[in-house]
């Protein structure tokens, strides 16, 4: 007995970029004293100039939803053509319903199916895999994926460790049938053994009981130990895989986790000069999903890429999960 | 041995930290003394497992305060 297979076969590439990064900036000074640190300290091992957090009215929808609109606008796609809605985050405030849910119905995106994806700082590479077979096997035409975090929700601002790093932002790209392939496969994984490396502690459910928050927690060394020392052979078998030698693409854009885990990861690629870095960390900290969407959006905004070149992107963090791949500036 | 683990740590901790070399000596800090932080450290410990052919676990890091304590541990470990 033989199934029919989705009706059309095309390549898919990103159509559209948008992005919100929240009003309110907050400057190393407003959180050194709890942690008895410096603006120079934080700057040193991080590259943290500044991050913005969302007003107490935002949330992860709110904030999603925004991006959402840009990116339609930006790709001159209508919300009703939106067949799949993907959400990248773990921040937001429902375990259900899901935030491409509620993001799909603020949009207008009536004929979509919606779904999020719990891949932390990698979660918006997964959701561009799961896009572009979406597409190219024509289960969706038009597929919008959003990163979305909250962060300053699940922080704990007395830690030494992680106070500085996480921030709040959506960004979001529209998916879509395309003449040439945009997005290469995806070089992807997860090992599980080491989840308790960056964690919520307590969990939900107990935090729930006990009434006490459940916060990250995370052990910087061994996070960056774990992506200095393995996103490198990702990155280099992401291009391999992509077609592309180094020299060819335009713009590096790592999840913007730390600037010294991306400086580590330029010298290990070995990167010409002129392959632009993204450094959006400096201005934008940490925001787990949305950081690279937030990232290529502000070199497109600044004019160091241009729609068409190719750049590559790579996610990872807790799980410890991480997924990449090369695409084409929307 | 240990001064040929010596030179190549010293050499280790110039590249990652821009420290010169003739500056790591085996009773300095990591940390106190030639300023190398907790990242930086992170970094010093994986060239040396290239370097030098050893596996130096998370858990060890943390024990390596001198340059005598990762001289050491490298050469008991090599």
């Amino acid at each position: 007995m033989t199934l029919n297979t989705p009706d059309t076969n095309t390549h898919s590439g990103l159509l559209g970029l948008g992005v919100y990064r929240p009003a309110r900036i907050v400057r190393n000074d407003e959180l050194v004293e709890r942690i008895d640190s410096s603006d120079e300290w934080i700057r040193e091992r991080s590259g943290i100039i500044e991050r913005r957090f969302a007003g107490a009215d935002e949330d992860v929808a709110s904030m999603g939803t925004i991006a959402a609109r840009n990116a339609l606008a930006d790709a001159g796609i209508d919300a009703v053509d939106i067949d799949t809605v993907i959400v990248a985050t773990f921040t937001h405030k429902y375990q259900t319903p899901s935030a491409s849910a509620e993001i799909a119905a603020n949009i207008g995106a009536v004929n979509a199916s919606a779904f999020d994806v719990g891949a932390a700082c990698a979660g918006f590479c997964y959701a561009i895999s799961v896009a572009d077979a979406l597409v190219r096997s024509g289960d969706a035409r038009n597929v919008l994926v959003v990163g979305s975090e909250k962060l300053s929700d699940v922080v704990n601002f007395d830690d030494r460790g992680t106070a500085f790093i996480f921030a709040d932002g959506a960004g979001a790209v529209v998916v879509g049938p395309t003449p040439e392939q945009g997005i290469s496969p995806t070089v992807w994984g997860a090992d599980g053994s080491s989840r308790e490396v960056i964690i919520m502690s307590p969990d939900t459910v107990t935090a729930g009981r006990e009434g006490v928050p459940s916060l990250l927690t995370m052990e910087g060394q061994r996070v960056f130990r774990w992506a200095v020392g393995s996103m490198g052979d990702v990155c280099k078998e992401i291009l391999d895989k992509s077609g592309l030698q180094a020299g060819e693409l335009a713009a590096f854009v790592p999840h913007q986790a730390n600037i010294r885990i991306t400086d580590a990861l330029v010298k290990k690629l070995d990167l010409e000069d002129s392959v632009v870095i993204a450094r959006d960390i400096q201005h934008a900290g940490n925001t787990s999903s949305a950081s690279i969407p937030l990232a290529l959006h502000a070199l497109r905004e600044s004019g160091q890429v241009t729609k068409g070149q190719p750049f590559l992107m790579v996610g990872f963090g807790a799980g410890l999960a991480f997924a990449g791949q090369v695409a084409l500036v929307p | 041995m240990s001064q040929d683990i010596l030179a190549g740590l010293a050499q280790i901790v110039n590249e990652v930290a821009g420290i010169p070399a003739e500056s790591v000596q085996m009773d300095k800090s990591f940390v106190d003394d030639l300023d190398v932080d907790s990242l930086s450290m992170v970094e010093v410990v994986m060239a040396c497992e290239d370097k030098f052919g050893v596996t130096i676990p998370d858990t060890e890091v943390k024990n390596l305060n001198t340059v005598a304590d990762a001289v050491n541990y490298i050469a008991a470990h090599k």
